[in-house]
Order: structure tokens, then sequence, then C-alpha cells
């Protein structure tokens, strides 16, 4: 046995640490198209101090740390392009506080969105956080870390923005705290009105420090959730069915869908509006708002609203399983999307491209957009489906993807969740003194350049 | 390609004009606005009626003079490229019942059970009351009865698919067709018999084969001692003289179903299809009103006879303390087949 290898089962424990050659087989991989590669050390720590001496010990190494969730994000931000330890966080899984009144919870850094959902519907059924689609078993800090978005995502903004603090393990391998948690016991605020370093972690995709704890702004969980489904066949007609919708202020989440197969969805963009109330008149009331805002369009003729009784079940699901099933037309479970985060007027630009993309590389697509904010901007899911034992059609998708990419950002949006690939394109486009500054906050907090080489390259 | 045979002279003699007159969806000062609307309409001109109709279908049992006055409605709206329902939930009809090949047949000898495109009602055709004809049953858009899209003014799309499954039936080599669903009963008689499309099978209205069931499982039933209201679907419009037997049959198993406004040709919409071609404002007015005349009676059950309007208002009655429930599990009920409904 090697050294490295004795030292981190000194830090986890037998039972926490592998370099079985399956379980490497595993750790290489992530659902998207991306090649694998395989780690050298799968480690699954239980403790913050444990992950500190993981960091300790790889910085003395130079061996480098993949910070891992459920590596569900689909762009292979844990396949360790160089090798190393992959940290799988998943043991770290304690809900640490719920502070009811604060509206706010404290969890470990591996902690899952099922089991937070699960404990507030036991403990605080008054109480929610904002969900995303992805499966329950995928991370809580996972998911901030990349700027994802959840049911709650229209209201309050994108998941990270809902973070009120954090217990930061840095690359150098100090235990840092962020916010308000740097000052007292309370975790109600990131940053404001401090300087917002949270800044240095959100959205760098596990390259600038470990999260393992995390505080989560919770918000009021309504006793009903209902839904409505406006259709239209005119892409162009979608930005002001939007804006007509987010005005109202209403409501839980806005995703706009559209896909070829099965016929029953061909030629048809679908808005699934959600929206929530205490008493049936709140719920009836609001039906009736979303009504009278979409009325000129059912004038005209060009939308109206889709009878959803059957398919109402999945569609209140949360996380929504379907949406998984409905892209798999394939029947191979393969599954991948470029996000870009755009403005709401580009929607027709980007349904003709999704649908030129799908043409030109012969592969399915089932796309979808979610709204950001009340509006400021969404997140367009260019989602292709394939067949995971057809190299072909992979190689196929993966392309279309990349010409995806290249796409939104010739037309200003911000890629979410990049691959490395999409990630050296977003760099070389960025300007170039923001660049800098990336450069100087990743050098000086990664000096040694250990965590999850590859992503944010910017040395 | 198929002609609606429609009867001018008819119309221009008649005395009544019923068809419009009695329309719960618009009104006329009298005979001679509502004759002189249905005569623009023959003649291909613009009529309130093309703006205003909600696709109830009931004017086609208005009409005791033999002519279709819903059909001719949806063909000018359709010659004339107007939508009733916005395009899109047009298109996605058309789309949605379009033949794949994913059909399901049964074990057929000379009769099927034809369970339209809708599932339910494979589930509601099965045990004792079904048992000679359950393993016949037929499923799937190849088999489904394209009357829907006269709501969407798409008479195009039912002259061309009504052919093709005639002909599906056709192959099986049966003899009858039982019909689960009324709209694809009255799409094989009435339907069919105004396009002048001959229907090489018997078709049967499935309350025909339960009454003649119940009364042959009579020793089994144990009477429900119950209290419904009524649901009459759009498509009974078409084979009004099948009405009386919903009252035979619950006669048999001891079900009372009291006198209300809203019923027989007075019936209401379930109110779906309004939700699409005339907006949420009278498609709530129309459920309410119908809700409000079923609780009057004092009815515990809200008794359906098509699954899609069952789908429309099963939740909304269950809100307003009334069971939904298909009158064929009524009758599964009375022979102890099946629990009795709960809200
Ligand atoms: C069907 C489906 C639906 C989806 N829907 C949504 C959706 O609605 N909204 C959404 O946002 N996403 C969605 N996703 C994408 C993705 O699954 C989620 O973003 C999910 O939150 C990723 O979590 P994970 O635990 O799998 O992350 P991982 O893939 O394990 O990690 C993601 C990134 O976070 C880093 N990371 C992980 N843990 C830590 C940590 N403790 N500290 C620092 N960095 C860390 C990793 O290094 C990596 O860069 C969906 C995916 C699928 C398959
Ligand atoms: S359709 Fe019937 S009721 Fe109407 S005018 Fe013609 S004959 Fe009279
Ligand atoms: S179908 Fe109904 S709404 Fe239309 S004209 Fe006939 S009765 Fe009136």
């Amino acid at each position: 046995m090697n050294d490295v290898m004795q030292s981190l089962i000194d830090i986890v424990g037998e039972r926490g640490v592998s370099n079985a050659a399956e379980e490497l087989w595993f750790y290489s991989r992530d659902p998207g198209v991306l090649e694998p590669h395989k780690p050298d050390y799968v480690v699954a720590p239980k403790t913050t101090e444990q992950v500190q001496k993981i960091v300790q010990l790889a910085n003395r190494e130079k061996i480098p740390v993949v910070p891992m969730g459920n590596g569900m994000a689909l762009t292979g931000l844990v396949i360790p392009l160089k090798g190393g330890i992959v940290l799988d966080m998943k043991r770290m899984n304690k809900i640490l506080e719920v502070n009811e009144k604060a509206r706010y919870a404290v969890v470990e850094g591996g902690t899952s969105q099922g089991v937070l959902k699960a404990y507030l519907q036991e403990n605080y059924p008054h109480l929610r956080h904002s969900i995303p689609d992805a499966p329950s078993t995928t991370t809580i800090a996972a998911n901030v870390a990349l700027h994802g978005q959840g049911r709650l995502t229209n209201q309050y903004g994108f998941n990270s923005d809902m973070v009120t603090g954090m217990e930061i393990v840095l690359p150098t391998g100090e235990i840092c705290l962020i916010g308000s948690p740097s000052l007292g016991p309370y975790w109600f605020s990131k940053g404001p009105t401090l300087p917002d370093l949270s800044g240095l972690f959100l959205g760098w995709l596990g390259t600038t420090g470990i999260i393992t704890k995390l505080g989560l702004k919770l918000f009021p969980n309504k006793k009903i959730r209902e839904v409505e489904m406006f259709v239209t066949d005119k892409a162009e007609l979608v930005p002001e069915i939007f804006y007509k919708l987010t005005h109202l202020e209403i409501l839980e989440d806005v995703n706009a869908w559209f896909q070829p197969k099965p016929l029953i969805f061909k030629g048809n963009f679908h808005i699934t509006i959600y929206f929530t109330g205490d008493a049936e008149e709140e719920i009836e009331f609001k039906r009736r708002m979303i009504w009278d805002a979409l009325q000129e369009f059912i004038d005209s003729k060009d939308g109206g609203f889709m009878n959803v009784q059957y398919t109402k079940d999945m569609l209140l699901e949360m996380p929504q399983r379907g949406i998984a099933n409905f892209a798999d037309v394939p029947k191979g479970g393969g599954f991948e999307y470029s996000g870009p985060i755009t403005i709401i007027e580009h929607f027709p630009q980007y349904a003709a491209k999704v649908i030129e993309l799908a043409k030109k590389y012969d592969v399915l697509y089932a796309s979808s957009a979610r709204l950001i904010c009340g509006g400021h901007c969404m997140m367009f899911s260019i989602s292709f489906a394939f067949n995971r034992n057809n190299p072909a059609m992979m190689k196929r998708v993966k392309e279309a993807l990349d010409e995806a990419t290249a796409f939104a950002l010739e037309m200003g949006a911000v890629p979410w969740k990049p691959n490395f690939m999409e990630q050296q394109m977003t760099m070389k486009k960025i300007h170039p003194a923001t660049l800098k500054l990336m450069q100087m906050i990743k050098r000086n907090l990664d000096p040694q350049g250990i965590m999850n080489p590859g992503n944010w390259e910017v040395i | 390609m198929y002609k609606l045979k429609f009867n001018d002279k008819v119309c221009a003699t008649c005395p009544s004009s019923d068809c419009l007159l009695k329309c719960q969806y618009m009104t006329f000062s009298g005979h001679k606005e509502a004759h002189a609307e249905m005569m623009k309409i023959i003649r291909g001109k613009d009529s309130r009626v093309l703006h205003e109709c909600a696709t109830c279908y009931a004017c086609e049992e208005y009409c005791k003079r033999g002519n279709h006055p819903f059909y001719l409605i949806s063909e000018r709206r359709e010659e004339k490229g107007m939508f009733t329902a916005a395009r899109p939930i047009t298109n996605q009809w058309i789309n949605m019942t379009e033949m794949q090949g994913k059909f399901l047949v049964g074990d057929i000898k000379d009769k099927a059970l034809s369970c339209c495109y809708i599932p339910e009602l494979g589930v509601l055709g099965t045990g004792e009351i079904f048992k000679d004809v359950a393993a016949a049953g037929v499923f799937g858009a190849e088999f489904m009865c394209p009357a829907v899209h006269t709501h969407f003014a798409k008479m195009s799309v039912i002259k061309e698919r009504l052919p093709v499954v005639i002909e599906n039936f056709r192959r099986l080599g049966v003899k009858e067709v039982i019909c689960l669903h009324d709209e694809c009963y009255g799409t094989f008689t009435s339907i069919a018999s105004a396009y002048g499309m001959e229907v090489p099978f018997k078709p049967v209205y499935y309350m025909d084969y339960l009454l003649e069931r119940m009364k042959e499982l009579k020793s089994k039933i144990k009477p429900l001692n119950i209290t419904v209201a009524y649901q009459r679907p759009c498509s009974n419009r078409l084979i009004p003289d099948k009405l009386p037997l919903v009252k035979k049959i619950l006669k048999l198993i001891g079900v009372k179903m009291p006198k209300r406004v809203y019923q027989d040709e007075n019936c209401l919409c379930c109110g779906e299809v309004i939700r699409s071609v005339s907006g949420y404002k009278l498609a709530d007015d129309v459920q309410k009103r119908n809700i409000d005349d079923m609780l009057q009676t004092g009815a515990e059950y809200c008794m359906f006879n098509c699954p899609a309007c069952q789908m429309a208002l099963a939740e909304k009655v269950s809100k307003r303390g009334l069971k939904p429930v298909h009158i064929i599990d009524l009758c599964k009920m009375a022979i102890g087949e099946k629990e009795r409904e709960v809200a």
C-alpha cells in the first residue's frame, strides 16, 4: 500500500476510502457525454476536520481534489480530469439546524435535496426550500456551487442567492466561515453587510474550496400547489407571455418547454405555470388572474390553456421525475443539456437554434426554459437525448452541444454549469480584466492548483 | 371526399328553429332572428353563430327534423378558416389522436369491445358484467371515433379518419362493436350517416348491453339505495333515443335520480371544451350552475357516463361533497364487485 492511501485511511478509516478498480471505474464518469477519466482514490469524509486533513495532505503531495455531491451535473464537472482524489461528500449529510422564525436551515456539505425536503415535511411543514428538478439524491452544496435553479427561483432568484452562510475548507486547508456565522451563531446572511465573500466560491464549481456547511433560506410552504399549462405554436410570443405572467408577481415557477415527441407535444411551446395558496379561494383568484393575463393570446387564437388533469400529479411532483422520462425518447437513458442563462427576449432565437441543431446532427431535442427571479433572465436548456449504447449518437449530441454553447456565447448569454471546454470558450470571450481578476482569485486561493483542476483553469 | 348531407329546404320551411332558439349559449329575439341566422349559415355567409357557438352538440338533439345543424356550423367554420379553440390546442388534438400503429387488439371473434382511445374504458369494461366481451377489447387511435374534432371545427379530420377507423373494424371481421364511449356510438350512427359512410358492422351502445347484462345478473343485485345526479355528456346529444336507458339501468340497481333543472334536453356540458373554446368565465359559470343544481337534488353521487366528463368534473364535485362515479361502476357496486366510492 502506498503512503497516500495509508494517510487517507488514517484520516477517514478503511471504509471511507478506496482505490479498488470497480470503484475507480464508477467514479471516473458521469451520465453526460464526456470521456471518463479515472481518479486515483475515492474518499468519503464524515467531518469538516477530515476534509481539512485530506486537503492538507493533497496540498503536501500536490494531488488533485475533486469535491463531488451526487455527480449529476451532467457536464463532467466531477470527472477527475487530472486524476487524484474524488471527495465524495455524501456521508456529510446532517441537517444541523433549522431556525423556523428566521426561515433558514444549516446543513452539511453533502446533504441531499431529498433529505432536507423530507426533514422539513416532517418537522416544519410550513417551510420549504427551492428544490431543483434534479434527482433527490443530488446535493444542496453542489447545486449552489454551480448556481442551480429550483422551484422557487422565479420568486427568489438562483438557488445560490438563497445561501445564508458557509463553512469552507480552503484549498490550503484553513476552515473559513463566510457571512453572519463568521460573527456569531446565526446563519442569516451570506454577505451583507460585510463584503460578500460567498462569490469566491459560488459558481466556481469546487475549484476554490469545499463547502462543508451551508446555510440556506427557507420559504413559506403553502397548503395548496396548483398548475396551469398554456400552449402556443408561436415561439415569438413566448417572451411576451413570460412578461405578462411575471407581471402578476404571484407565480411560484414558470417553465417553457417543447419537444417533437410524443406527438401530443409536436409543434407547440408549453408554458407550465405553478402557483400556490392556503385556501381554495386564493387558488381560484390566482387562476383567474393567470387566465386574464393571457386573454389576448386566447382571443387571437394563438394560445390556449390545455387541460392538465391527466398530467397534474406528474407536473406537481418535486422534483419532477417525468422530465427525464419524457426526455428519454431514444430509450437509452442519455440526456444532456447546455443551459445558457440569458434574457427572455431571446427565447425565439434559442428555440430556432435547438430545432436547427437537432436536424443538423440528427438527434432528438427536449428543451425547456425556467424563469429566474421574475423574468430578469431565464435558463434555456438546449437538451438532447441519446442512447448510451450508441457512441455515434453520443458524438453527434456532443457536437450539437458544443455548437449550442458557441451560439449562446455569441448571443451574449452566460453558460451555466459549463464543461471544461465550454469554460475555455467562455474565458476566451470574457473581458480581459474580468479574466485577470478571476486569475488573481484562483491563484491566491489555490496556489498549488489542486482544486478540481481542468475546471476554471485560469492560471 | 365525403360531404355532409344537409337538407336546406327542411330548414327553409322550419317552423321552430329550435336548433338555435333552444341553444343555452346564445339568445335570439325569436324564431325570425334564429331562422335568419340559420339561413345565413346554410348560404355560407357570416353569422354570429359561427363566432359564438360553444360547441356543446345540443342542437343536434334540438333539431327534430333530421338535419345536422352542429355539423353544418362546424363545416362552415372550417371553410372560413375559423378556429373555435386556440390553434395550438386544435392541432394538439389532431396530433395526439394521429394513428401511429400503437393500438391494442384483444381476442376478437364476431364481437369487439371498443375502448376508443381512452385508457379508463379498458378498466371499466371488465368483470362479471363484461365477462364475455372483455377479452375482445380494442384500443388506440386506429379505433378511436374522431368526433372530438367537431368541437374544433375540423370536420376534414373526421372525413379523413373515420373511414379508416371503420375499415380497421371491418378488417377485424366483427359483426358487432360494443361502444363503451357514447361518442363512438354517436359517430358510427349519427356522424357516419350524416356523411353517407357505410358501417359494415352493428354498433351496439354499451348501455343497451349493460341493461341486458344487469337483467341477467338480477339475482346478484343488491339495491344500492343511493341518490345520484347524472352528468349527461355532449355526445349523448347525438343519440337522444338512448337517453331512457339510464333510468332503466338505475331502476334495476336501486338508484334514485331526482329531477333537476339541468337534465335531459336541458342538461349542461361538463365545461372542459367550453373552457378551451369560450374561456374560463363561461366554463366556471356552467360548472358552478351544474354542480349547484346537482347538490340541490340531495344527491350523494355525481354519476358519469363519459370518462372525459369525469376527468373534468371529478375533483370539482368531490370538493363540494359529491362522490364521482361512472354508471358502470355503480352496476359493479350493485353486484358486489366494487366497493362503494368515497369522495
Ligand atoms: C433530470 C435532471 C434534472 C435536473 N434539473 C435541474 C434543475 O432543475 N435545476 C438545477 O439546478 N439543476 C438541475 N439538474 C442538474 C444537476 O443535477 C443539479 O444541478 C444538481 O444540483 C447537481 O448536484 P450534484 O450533487 O449531483 O452535483 P455534482 O455533479 O456532484 O457537483 C456539481 C459541482 O459542484 C461541485 N461540488 C460538489 N460538492 C461540493 C462541495 N461540497 N463544495 C464545493 N463544490 C462542490 C463539484 O465539484 C462540481 O463542480 C438536473 C439534472 C438532471 C439529471
Ligand atoms: S336545423 Fe333543424 S331545427 Fe334548425 S332550422 Fe333546420 S330544421 Fe329547423
Ligand atoms: S352546438 Fe351548442 S352552442 Fe353551438 S349552436 Fe348548437 S346548441 Fe348552440
